[in-house]
C-alpha cells in the first residue's frame, strides 16, 4: 500500500504508525475508489497536530496513537436503556460489529436501510454519490483528517435512504463490551425531496470511536437527529457530521454528553438551498472527579443561499477539573442574503478548577444578514441559589435545579416530545443519583 | 417563637458592623413590625435570620422555638419554619414556578420526615391558594419571577408562604413597589395566614402597610439597635413626624 512510500518525517511516521494497524475493508468498485481517494488525501494532510488552529484546545494524541487507551465498559444496569420507551427501529452495533440478532427487522415504510459492509460491495449504489463526497467538501477551509481516516477504513455503518415520512425513529445503539475496541463507523443518509426522518444514536460504542455521518437533506426534507453519547467515563470519541441542505429543508441535531475522557464532536453544514433551516445543539455535563472529562464541540456552518436560518446552542456544565471547548463558525458567502445566523455557547463552571475554551467566529461576505454570537462562562448565581435554599431546597438539589435550568435552552432544541422527555428525566435522575 | 438576644453582625467583606446588639422577641401568634431609617440594618436582620452568606455574626443569639437558627443552613431554617418574603424576589430563568414550589414543599417535608405531597394534592392546594392571590395558571407555569411585574413578584412570595406554611414569617419591605390595590391583595393574603401558631415580623418604611396588616407591637430599629418599642401608635408617630424626634429622644 502507498503508506511505505511516504517521505520519512515525524508527522508521516505518526501517520504510518496509525495506518499500520488499519485494514482496508473489502469493497466493491465505488467504495474502493472512495477509500483510495481518501487515503491519498490523508497522506497529504497527515494526522491532526497540536499546531493546527482547530486542535489548539484539544490534544489529538490519544486519537492519533495506533492503539487506543483501554476503556472499561460501563455498567448501565441502574437504568433502562435510553430511548427504550420510544417506539423505534433498533440497529445495534457491539464494539462496531453489527448485531443482527439483537437488531430489529429494518423494514420501515418510506425508508431503505442497509449496511455499508453490504452496500459497499454493490457496484452501483445511491450511496456512491455521497460516501466521502460530503466529507471531502467539508475539508475546506479546515482539514478534518480523522474524518478522512474514517472514510478510508470504516469497517461498517448504516446506509439510509428516506423517500417518505418515516413512521418512527431509527435508533442506532452502540454497545461497548471490549475494553480495547477501536471502532470506525461511517453512515450515509439521504433524504429525498419531502422526506422526513428522526435518527437517534446512543451508547459509548468503543474504547475509541470514530464516526462519520454524511447527510444529504434534499429540497423540502426534514432530518432530526438526537444523540446520547453514553455514560462511560473512559471512552474516547471523535464524531463528524457532514450535512448538505437543499431548499426549504430542515436539519436539527442535538447531542447529550455526560462523561467521557475525550469527546470531539464536529459538525459541518452546508446550507445550499434557499429558505433552509439548520439547528445544532449540545448539552454536556462533565465531572472531573469521576474521571477525565474533555469535551469539544467544533461547528462550521456555511451559508450559500437566500433567507436561511442557522442556530447553534451549546451548553456545558463543568466541575472538578473538567474542560469544555467550543469552536463555532458561521461563514456567510457572497450573495447569501437574509441569512439569520445565531450562535450561543455557554459554560457553567461549578468550581474554580474547570475551564471553558471558546472560539466563536463569524465570517460574513453578504451585506443584508443578521448574525449574532455570544459566549459566556460563569459560576452559579449565588443569589438564586440562596433564594431556592431559603425555601427549603437543599443546596445540592438547588444547584441541580439550576443546572437543568441552564441546560434547558439546549434541551429545548429537541423537537420530539417523547425523546426530549427521556433526555430530561435521565439528566434529573443522574444528578439525583450523584447526590444520593 | 422568635427570640433574638444581643445580635451583633458585621459584613464579611468589609469591617463594617451593621447590627450592634439587637434584642427582639416575637411570641407565637403575634405580628411585630420593624420600622427604621435607611441603613439602620432592617434588611440585614432579615438576611442574617434566613442564612444568607456575606454576613458574620460576632455576638448574640437567635432562636426559633428554642432552636439555634444561626447554626443552620438556609434550607434547614426553612424546614424549621422560617420564611423570608424577599424585598427583591429573585428571577430564576429555566426553573418553572410550579416545579420550584413542589420541590420546595417536598424538600421541607422530607427534612421533617414527612411523605411527599402527591401531585394531585399539590395541584389542588396550589390552585386554590393561587386563585385567592389572583395568580393565574400561566404565572404558575412561567419560570420563577421571570417577566413578573413588581406586584406579581410580591404575590408570588405570599403564595410560596401560603404553600410552605411556615411558623415564622419575615416580610422584608413587602410593600415596596406595590400600588394600593396590590398592597391590599398582598395584605389579604398575609392576613389569611394569621394564626395562633404563626408569627410575623413585618419590616417596612411606611405606616400604610400596617393599616392593612395590623401589628401588635412596633419596633424602631436605628443604628443597628432596637431603640424604641410600642403599640401601633408608634407607627403613626413615625408617619407624622419622621424618625428624628424618636432618635433625638433615645440619643
Amino acid at each position: 500500500m502507498a503508506v511505505s512510500a511516504l517521505k520519512p518525517n515525524p508527522a508521516m511516521d505518526a501517520l504510518s504508525a496509525r495506518l499500520s494497524g488499519q485494514v482496508m475493508p473489502k469493497s466493491g468498485a465505488w467504495a474502493k475508489s472512495a477509500r483510495a481517494d481518501a487515503l491519498a488525501r490523508l497522506s497529504a494532510t497527515g494526522l491532526p497536530a497540536r499546531r493546527d488552529e482547530y486542535w489548539l484546545f484539544t490534544r489529538p494524541d490519544t486519537l492519533n496513537q495506533p492503539i487506543p487507551k483501554p476503556a472499561a465498559p460501563f455498567d448501565h444496569s441502574d437504568e433502562d436503556p435510553i430511548f427504550s420507551k420510544v417506539d423505534r427501529v433498533r440497529l445495534i452495533f457491539t464494539d462496531g460489529v453489527f448485531d443482527q440478532a439483537a437488531s430489529d427487522d429494518p423494514a420501515l415504510a418510506g425508508v431503505e436501510i442497509s449496511r455499508l459492509a453490504d452496500g459497499g460491495q454493490v457496484d452501483v449504489h445511491w450511496a456512491a454519490d455521497l460516501y466521502g463526497v460530503l466529507e471531502t467538501r467539508g475539508q475546506k477551509p479546515v482539514a478534518r483528517p480523522l474524518a478522512t481516516l474514517n472514510t478510508t477504513f470504516a469497517s461498517d455503518g448504516v446506509l439510509i435512504r428516506v423517500t417518505g415520512k418515516a413512521a418512527k425513529p431509527v435508533c442506532i445503539t452502540y454497545r461497548h463490551a471490549d475494553p480495547n475496541s477501536d471502532v470506525l463507523l461511517h453512515h450515509v443518509i439521504r433524504l429525498e425531496p419531502g422526506a422526513d426522518l428522526t435518527l437517534v444514536e446512543n451508547g459509548a460504542a468503543a474504547a475509541r470511536l470514530n464516526t462519520v455521518m454524511e447527510v444529504e437533506v434534499a429540497d423540502g426534507a426534514a432530518f432530526h437527529h438526537v444523540r446520547a453519547q453514553g455514560r462511560n467515563h473512559e471512552r474516547r470519541a471523535a464524531t463528524h457530521i457532514f450535512a448538505r441542505l437543499g431548499r426549504e429543508s430542515i436539519f436539527k441535531s442535538f447531542t447529550l454528553t455526560v462523561n467521557g475522557a475525550l469527546t470531539r464532536n464536529e459538525c459541518v453544514i452546508e446550507v445550499n438551498g434557499d429558505d433552509a433551516v439548520a439547528h445544532i445543539a449540545g448539552a454536556a455535563l462533565g465531572d472531573g472527579a469521576a474521571g477525565e472529562f474533555h469535551h469539544d464541540d467544533t461547528v462550521f456552518i456555511t451559508h450559500d443561499a437566500l433567507n436561511c436560518e442557522s442556530r447553534q446552542v451549546f451548553k456545558k456544565v463543568l466541575r472538578n477539573g473538567a474542560t469544555g471547548v467550543f469552536q463555532g463558525k458561521i461563514l456567510v458567502r457572497p450573495g447569501a442574503q437574509k441569512t439569520d445566523g445565531y450562535q450561543k455557547s455557554q459554560a457553567l463552571l461549578l468550581d474554580g478548577d474547570s475551564q471553558f475554551l471558546a472560539k466563536p467566529e463569524l465570517e460574513i461576505y453578504a451585506d443584508d444578514v443578521a448574525c449574532s454570537h455570544g459566549s459566556t462562562s460563569g459560576a452559579i448565581d449565588e443569589t438564586a441559589l440562596f433564594y431556592l435554599r431559603s425555601r427549603g431546597v437543599p443546596e445540592e438539589q438547588a444547584q441541580d435545579l439550576m443546572v437543568i435550568a441552564f441546560l434547558a435552552e439546549a434541551l429545548d432544541e429537541i423537537e420530539d416530545e417523547a425523546i426530549g422527555a427521556d433526555i430530561h428525566s435521565r439528566l434529573e435522575s443522574w444528578l439525583q443519583r450523584r447526590r444520593d | 417563637m422568635l427570640n433574638i438576644k444581643g445580635l451583633k453582625v458585621k459584613l464579611e467583606e468589609e469591617d463594617k458592623t451593621i447590627l450592634k446588639g439587637v434584642d427582639l422577641e416575637v411570641p407565637a401568634g403575634m405580628v411585630h413590625a420593624i420600622m427604621g431609617p435607611n441603613g439602620s440594618g432592617k434588611s440585614t436582620l432579615s438576611y442574617v435570620l434566613s442564612g444568607r452568606s456575606g454576613y458574620e455574626v460576632t455576638g448574640g443569639t437567635a432562636t426559633l422555638d428554642g432552636v439555634d437558627l444561626l447554626d443552620m443552613a438556609p434550607e434547614e431554617r426553612a424546614a424549621a419554619g422560617l420564611f423570608l418574603a424577599f424585598q427583591y424576589p429573585v428571577e430564576i430563568p429555566g426553573v418553572g414556578n410550579m416545579t420550584f414550589l413542589r420541590t420546595a414543599v417536598n424538600a421541607q417535608r422530607k427534612m421533617r420526615g414527612e411523605d411527599d405531597l402527591s401531585a394531585t394534592d399539590f395541584l389542588k392546594t396550589i390552585r386554590a391558594k393561587a386563585k385567592a392571590l389572583k395568580i393565574d395558571a400561566e404565572m404558575l407555569k412561567r419560570p420563577v419571577n421571570v417577566g413578573f411585574s413588581g406586584g406579581e413578584k410580591k404575590r408570588n412570595e405570599i403564595l410560596q408562604m401560603a404553600m410552605l406554611e411556615p411558623k415564622m414569617c419575615i416580610l422584608d419591605e413587602t410593600d415596596s413597589g406595590l400600588d394600593v390595590d396590590a398592597m391590599k391583595l398582598v395584605s389579604e393574603g398575609v392576613n389569611a395566614l394569621r394564626d395562633e401558631g404563626r408569627s410575623f415580623l413585618v419590616i417596612t418604611h411606611y405606616q400604610r402597610l400596617l393599616d392593612h396588616i395590623k401589628p401588635d407591637v412596633v419596633h424602631i430599629l436605628a443604628r443597628g439597635r432596637i431603640v424604641k418599642s410600642g403599640g401601633p401608635e408608634l407607627a403613626l408617630e413615625v408617619e407624622n413626624n419622621g424618625y428624628s424626634d424618636i432618635l433625638a429622644e433615645v440619643a
